[in-house]
C-alpha cells in the first residue's frame, strides 16, 4: 500500500501557519453548527466526528507506525462494555469509567502486541491476530452474564429530572460536542505526534523496519508505543457508543465489520496524514447518508443495492486517488501536511 | 589503542561458511578497509558487527565491551553506524527526514536535530535536496543518503558498505575527500568494504583481504596491492602496473 507524503520544507512554515488557520476557521463553524443544524443533521455530523476520531487512533498504528490491524472493535467494544458495567452495577459515571475500559484496552492491546512483536508476527499475519483476539473477546462478552451475554446490556435513560452531563446523559446536542471535541483533540494529538520523535520514528519503521533499527530504533518498544496509544484512544469511542445509543450487544460491539468501517476513513482520506482521516470521514459518511435517500427515492429497494454502489464509489476513489484524497486537497490548496 | 576488535567470528549458513574464523582490530581514528572478491564474506563481517547476525563462534569487542549477540537497535546507540550495500533510504520521507531519524537518536530537541542534519547534509553536498523524496534520488545522491543518515546518529565507528560503487570517478573523488574529512575533523574511525581500489589507495591505514570468508592478508595498501596471494585472489595481474 503506497502511504505516500505531502512535499514540505523551505515554505513549510507558511504552509504550517495556513494550516492551522484553515483548522481552527472549520473548528470553530462546526462549533456553530448546532445553531442552525436540524437534528438529524446532528446525527449525520456525530457519526463524522465519530468516524474522524476513530480513524485517527487507527492512523496512529497503521499509517504511521504501519501495523495493519483490523480488530479494532475490540478496543472499541471493551471501552463500551466496561464503563457501561461500571455505572450499571456500580453507578460510576462514565467519565471515570472511562479510564478503566482504556487501562483494559491497553492492557489487551500490551498482550497483542507483546505476541505480534516480539515473536516477529508481521503485515497480513499480524492482522489477523487482531482478528483473533476480537472475535474471542465477541464470543467470551457473549457468555459472561453479568455483562448481559448474547442477548445484550441495555443502559436506562435517566428521567430528565435526574439526567446529568457528568453521566453523559443527553441528546444529539451534548454528543455532537462530546465527539467534536473527541475529534478536534485526537487531530491535535497527531499532529504534535507528527512532528515529535515519535511520528519520526514510526513512519521510519513503517518504511524500512531493518534500516530503523540500524538507526537506534528499537523496533519492539517503537510498535508497543503505537499500538498501546491507539488502544488507549480507540477505547474512548466506546464510551460514545454505550451512552449515546445506551445498547451493547457483543455481536455488534465486537463484530469485524466495526473494525473494517473504521479503517476507511484514513484510507481514503489519506494514511500516514494528519487531516486523511478527518477528510475521509468527513467524504464517507454523509456519502452514505446521501446514498440511502437517493436509492430511497429511485425505488431501488432491492436488498444490498445500497451497499453495491457505495463499494463502486469506494473502488472508484481509490483507483483515482490511492494516496487518499487529502494529500491531493492539500497540495491544491498549498497548505502543508507532512507525513 | 584499539577501538573495535573483532576475535574469531564464524558465520555458518547451512553447509557454507561465509565467515571462518576472521579476527581484525581497528585502532581508534584508523581509517581500515576490507576487500576481497564478491561472496569473500565482507558484508556477512559487517551484519555480525552491526548486530543483524550473531555470529556461531567469536567476539566482538567494542570500546572494551563485548558487543557481538547484541540488538541493531543498541550497537547503533552504543556508537556503531553502518550502511547498506543495496541502499535502504526511507522513501517516502523526505532527504532531511531520512536524517532527522538518524540525529533523534542523539538529540531529544527537534530544531538541534534538524540543525544537526541539515549540517550533515550540506557536508555530503546534498543540503540543495534536502525537500525531496528519497526515492525521487539518482543512486549516486541515495549512495550519500545512506553515508549522511548513519553519520547523523554520531558513530564513533562509521561501517561502510561499498559507498563508491556504482560513482563516477570525480564522485569517488569527491567521497574520499568527504570520507577523510569526517575521519580528520570528528574523528570517526571508519571501517569501509570496497572494490573501488582507487579509494581504498586513497583512505585506507590498512587493509584486511577476505577470501572464501578466510582472511589471506591485512597490511598497508602499498604492500597489499604487491601481495601475491592477494593478486592471484582478487586483484588480477594488471593492477601490478
Amino acid at each position: 500500500m503506497t502511504v505516500d507524503v505531502i512535499q514540505h520544507a523551505s515554505g513549510d512554515d507558511a504552509e504550517r501557519t495556513r494550516m492551522v488557520w484553515f483548522a481552527g476557521i472549520v473548528v470553530g463553524l462546526l462549533a456553530l453548527v448546532p445553531l442552525i443544524a436540524s437534528r438529524y443533521a446532528l446525527s449525520v455530523l456525530i457519526l463524522v466526528f465519530y468516524f474522524a476520531y476513530v480513524g485517527q487512533a487507527w492512523n496512529i498504528m497503521m499509517g504511521f507506525a504501519g501495523q495493519l490491524s483490523l480488530g479494532h472493535a475490540l478496543y472499541i467494544g471493551i471501552g463500551a462494555y466496561v464503563p457501561a458495567l461500571l455505572w450499571l452495577h456500580l453507578g460510576m459515571s462514565p467519565i471515570l469509567g472511562l479510564f478503566a475500559g482504556m487501562a483494559a484496552a491497553m492492557l489487551i492491546a500490551a498482550a497483542i502486541g507483546w505476541l505480534g512483536f516480539r515473536f516477529g508476527i508481521e503485515g497480513v499475519y499480524f492482522a489477523l491476530l487482531t482478528i483473533a483476539f476480537s472475535e474471542v473477546a465477541r464470543v467470551a462478552v457473549d457468555h459472561i452474564p453479568f455483562a448481559g451475554g448474547a442477548g445484550g446490556l441495555f443502559l436506562p435513560v435517566p428521567a430528565a429530572n435526574k439526567a446529568t452531563v457528568l453521566n453523559l446523559d443527553g441528546g444529539p446536542l451534548l454528543y455532537y460536542y462530546i465527539t467534536l471535541a473527541m475529534a478536534v483533540a485526537a487531530t491535535a494529538l497527531v499532529a504534535w505526534l507528527a512532528r515529535s520523535r515519535h511520528g519520526y520514528i514510526w513512519r521510519a519503521i513503517r518504511e524500512d523496519p531493518q534500516a530503523a533499527e540500524t538507526l537506534g530504533i528499537n523496533l519492539f518498544s517503537a510498535k508497543m508505543r503505537a499500538i498501546l496509544l491507539s488502544a488507549a484512544m480507540t477505547s474512548v469511542a466506546g464510551v460514545v457508543n454505550a451512552f449515546y445509543y445506551r445498547n451493547l450487544f457483543p455481536a455488534q460491539s465486537f463484530d469485524m465489520s466495526r473494525s473494517l468501517e473504521l479503517i476507511l476513513a484514513p484510507i481514503i482520506g489519506g494514511l500516514g496524514t494528519v487531516l486523511g482521516p478527518v477528510v475521509g470521514a468527513f467524504i464517507l459518511t454523509p456519502a452514505g447518508e446521501a446514498l440511502i435517500a437517493v436509492t430511497h427515492r429511485m425505488g431501488l429497494n432491492a436488498p444490498g443495492t445500497k451497499g453495491v454502489i457505495y463499494g463502486l464509489i469506494l473502488m472508484a476513489m481509490i483507483c483515482l486517488k490511492p494516496e487518499g484524497v487529502w494529500p491531493w486537497i492539500a497540495r491544491k490548496l498549498r497548505l502543508g501536511d507532512r507525513a | 589503542m584499539t577501538l573495535l576488535a573483532v576475535d574469531g567470528v564464524t558465520k555458518r549458513f547451512k553447509g557454507l561458511t561465509a565467515v571462518d574464523a576472521v579476527s581484525f582490530a581497528v585502532g581508534n581514528g584508523e581509517i581500515y578497509a576490507v576487500i576481497g572478491p564478491n561472496g569473500a564474506g565482507k558484508t556477512t563481517l559487517f551484519s555480525m558487527i552491526a548486530g543483524a547476525l550473531k555470529p556461531d563462534a567469536g567476539t566482538v569487542t567494542f570500546a572494551g565491551a563485548r558487543i557481538d549477540g547484541l540488538r541493531p537497535d543498541q550497537i547503533a546507540l552504543s556508537g556503531i553506524g553502518r550502511t547498506f550495500q543495496i541502499v535502504r533510504p526511507f522513501p517516502s520521507m523526505t532527504v532531511v527526514d531520512n536524517l532527522m531519524v538518524g540525529s533523534l537518536l542523539r538529540h531529544t530537541n527537534m530544531s538541534t536535530a534538524r540543525a544537526k542534519a541539515d549540517a550533515i547534509l550540506a557536508r555530503l553536498d546534498l543540503f540543495s535536496q534536502r525537500a525531496k523524496l528519497a526515492r525521487e534520488l539518482t543512486l549516486p545522491d541515495r549512495k550519500r543518503l545512506e553515508v549522511a543518515r548513519a553519520l547523523a546518529t554520531e558513530p564513533t565507528v562509521l561501517l561502510l558498505d561499498e559507498v563508491m560503487a556504482g560513482l563516477r570517478p570525480t564522485e569517488v573523488d569527491r567521497m574520499v575527500a568527504i570520507l577523510r574529512s569526517i575521519n580528520a575533523e570528528s574523528g570517526t574511525t571508519i571501517i569501509l568494504i570496497e572494490h573501488v581500489m582507487r579509494a581504498v589507495m586513497a583512505l585506507a591505514n590498512r587493509v584486511l583481504v577476505l577470501h572464501h570468508g578466510a582472511r589471506i592478508a591485512e597490511g598497508k595498501p602499498g604492500d597489499i596491492v604487491k601481495d601475491p596471494e592477494v593478486i592471484r585472489s582478487y586483484l588480477g595481474t594488471e593492477v601490478l602496473d
